[in-house]
């Protein structure tokens, strides 16, 4: 007697599609770009937000008009500072909805909801230190939150230490010297900072100088202490 | 019509507690101790007069009885009786403190003229208890005047002139009568007298009809017109559930929580209304009432969204012998149009709406948490923006100047930091913050912020700001409060504000 044989495989669940990514040229804003990202920043400089800002705006669709969250936690608010509007980027500073919660545990909650709301664009977190609520099962709520409906979540950890986490993109960032402006060179320039993605699911890890140059990111690879590799020396959104 | 309740607060209190022929009064407390408010006949007669200290009136009449006066009961009657007097015409306003106005235009007829609908409404008045002095007029101010000052039950036609009315009946403030009585002006007639511009002149700063005579004769005759609120009856949506068994387990209030929510949604949905306000209110066996108060971002009648927001706030809910009773009412509503209903599957699949959001993290966080910045006109930074609830309309204002530069982040405190500079008004070189230092390798200002004069004290120093970068890259805004020998104290500090990009 034979018994018909059935392929493991016909019970493997089918694979969430990717986007296509060419690996070994892919650079931040090329496409792919992380629902889920986490980055580590310090607290007594602002990189961490201005860096999530940069990307959310960078994968941001053209005439997006829905209003974004930032979440702080109150450590995160004592040591930070809190959002100003005249200095936010021009496209995201009439759209602001400001979270200040006591604790990260609030936080997480008001992250959450945020994430299953479809009338925000995206939201970001600030939580400072590594508090216990932020575990690694609260990240793959976050994860499993941003999956299912599709708003992407940006999350600061200020004076953080690289714990566990399922976010999709882990950055390091802090402060780079910034470019020397055109007239004034005496002045603080375009703003740029030493981006390091040490960990990504789709991607090869790699360090860059990233700029924000009249609102649009580009990206420097300093791999090889190369400031002005041609490859990546034009804006990001044009490919 | 103009209806004026001659004893309104006296009156309540007689078909309330029975009417006594002892000299009665009615206190109100002043800042010199209980003033008469009202008094009855018997005290009348005993010399007694309203806005007399109660220690004078006491001396005048030692017997007399006297009770604290309620105002704010005397104007919700005063509302009730306005909706009760709209059988008379089709709408009605009040005239605080002891008076009403009907709208009876093309009415009469139906009490048969305008005597009867005068007759009916006294006999009416007085079937109730309530003494009143009534009259009939063109306009609302003449009404008034001659129900105040004219004969019993005036009917006011076109042609009878209304000079011989005191001004007093111009509805003016005391201060303003004191002025017209100073001048020799006792008659409505005597105003007409003078020429027109000389009292145009006289009170040519008033606007408030109150204090301005002109206004309140053109009123009078109807030369302008005079706007009236009229009182609208609104009736607030309310389901309650009685229980047969007292509760006092955490799963059955849920489940009449749902109950009661899914009511509201229906009766909502039937006047086309959302609620903005909820008020829970539970009774316990023992007679004490606890009650739970929900506000919503926007108009909203999702009764699994409001069951969910209230199940919330009754975790420290103690319910002793148990809840008997269970209430839901919804004072503040507002108009929201049918629409597909906002299912909690619909909202698993599609995401929540963004006022379902903002409600669910103030139920959590509470209402200060969540909100949204607004900018200030102010020069000042950390007055440039103000923080508004999330859904409130953005108002016009004008943007901060294109070539300013300001930072991403604003500490919430400036912190002082410790500067060395070359030379005191100079730029700064190094600094140290928060134990940290700091080399400056580029700086940009200084961008001179001076103290707004019209709000502030004459001490307070202008502000020198400057937006610097030091060696590592990290981008800073600080500030140097005052200047060397600006004569408003020492030396110039300097504080750290903000965060840049």
């Amino acid at each position: 007697m034979i018994h018909a044989v059935t392929p493991l495989a016909a019970f493997a669940r089918p694979k969430p599609r990717r986007a296509p990514i060419n690996l070994p040229h892919w650079r931040p804003g090329l496409g792919g770009a992380a629902l889920h990202g986490e980055i580590f920043a310090p607290a007594h400089e602002a990189s961490g937000a201005a860096l999530a800002l940069a990307l959310a705006l960078d994968a941001a669709m053209p005439g997006e008009e829905r209003c974004w969250l930032w979440v702080q936690d109150k450590a995160a608010l004592r040591r930070g500072g809190r959002p100003y509007q005249p200095g936010l980027p021009p496209a995201l500073r009439h759209r602001l909805i400001h979270v200040a919660a006591q604790t990260p545990e609030d936080a997480l909650f008001a992250l959450e909801e945020g994430l299953r709301c479809r009338d925000l664009a995206f939201v970001v977190g600030e939580i400072a230190g590594n508090p216990k609520a932020l575990s690694f099962i609260a990240a793959r709520r976050l994860s499993l939150a941003v999956e299912k409906h599709g708003t992407p979540l940006w999350l600061i950890r200020l004076d953080a230490a690289r714990d566990l986490s399922s976010a999709r993109q882990r950055w390091e960032a802090k402060a780079a010297p910034s470019l020397p402006p055109r007239w004034n060179t005496a002045a603080p320039g375009a703003p740029a900072w030493q981006a390091e993605l040490f960990r990504a699911r789709a991607h090869p890890p790699g360090k860059w100088t990233l700029s924000d140059e009249a609102n649009r990111l580009f990206a420097r690879q300093t791999h090889f202490g190369d400031l002005a590799d041609g490859a990546g020396d034009r804006p990001l959104a044009a490919g | 019509m103009a209806i004026w309740l001659t004893a309104l607060a006296i009156d309540r209190w007689q078909l309330a507690e029975g009417i006594s022929p002892a000299p009665f009064a009615l206190l109100s407390e002043s800042a010199h101790g209980p003033r008469i408010a009202a008094i009855n006949a018997a005290a009348r007669s005993a010399g007694v007069q309203p806005g007399a200290m109660l220690t004078d009136a006491r001396a005048l009449c030692p017997d007399l009885a006297v009770h604290p006066g309620d105002p704010a009961g005397d104007r919700a009657f005063l509302e009730k009786l306005a909706l009760w007097a709209q059988r008379w015409g089709p709408w009605s306003a009040l005239d605080p403190p002891d008076g009403l106005l009907v709208d009876v235009t093309g009415v009469a007829h139906l009490f048969g003229g305008e005597r009867g609908l005068l007759n009916d409404a006294a006999a009416r008045l007085a079937v109730r208890g309530l003494s009143a002095r009534l009259a009939i007029a063109p306009t609302a101010g003449a009404a008034w005047a001659l129900a105040h000052y004219g004969p019993g039950r005036a009917v006011h036609d076109p042609g009878d002139g209304l000079d011989q009315l005191p001004v007093a009946a111009l509805r003016l403030d005391p201060a303003t009568l004191l002025v017209l009585r100073r001048l020799g002006l006792k008659r409505v007639g005597d105003l007409s007298g003078v020429a027109r511009d000389a009292l145009a002149r006289r009170f040519r700063s008033t606007r408030a009809p109150g204090a301005n005579p002109l206004i309140r004769l053109d009123q009078l005759l109807g030369k302008v017109p005079e706007p009236l609120l009229p009182v609208l009856a609104a009736e607030m949506p309310l389901v309650q559930r009685r229980l047969m068994e007292p509760i006092r387990h955490r799963s059955l209030l849920d489940q009449v929580l749902d109950d009661l929510t899914a009511d509201m949604a229906r009766l909502l949905e039937g006047q086309a209304k959302g609620a903005r306000r909820l008020d829970l209110a539970l009774w316990k066996v023992d007679g004490e009432v606890l009650s739970r108060r929900l506000e919503l971002a926007a108009a909203s009648r999702d009764a699994a969204h409001i069951a969910r927001l209230f199940a919330g706030k009754l975790d420290d809910l103690d319910a002793g012998f148990g809840i008997e009773l269970a209430r839901l009412s919804a004072p503040w509503c507002e108009p929201l149009a049918l629409s597909q209903a906002d299912f909690e599957r619909a909202a698993e699949a599609h995401g929540t709406a963004l006022s379902a959001c903002i409600d669910r993290l103030n139920a959590r966080l509470g209402e200060d948490a969540i909100r949204r910045p607004q900018p200030f006109a102010s020069h000042l930074p950390e007055r440039a923006q103000r923080w508004l609830p999330p859904l409130a309309p953005e108002s016009a204002s004008q943007n901060e100047l294109a070539f300013h530069a300001r930072p991403l982040k604003l500490l919430d405190r400036a912190e002082p930091i410790a500067v060395l500079y070359a030379s005191p008004d100079g730029l700064p070189r190094r600094f140290r913050w928060r134990g940290e230092v700091h080399e400056i390798s580029r700086a940009e200002g200084p961008e001179r912020i001076a103290p707004e004069w019209w709000r502030e004290r004459g001490h307070v120093r202008l502000r020198d700001y400057y937006r610097i970068e030091d060696g590592q890259g990290r981008r800073y805004w600080i500030y140097r409060a005052g200047l060397a020998g600006d004569g408003r104290g020492g030396v110039p500090e300097w504080f750290l504000q903000g965060l840049c990009a």
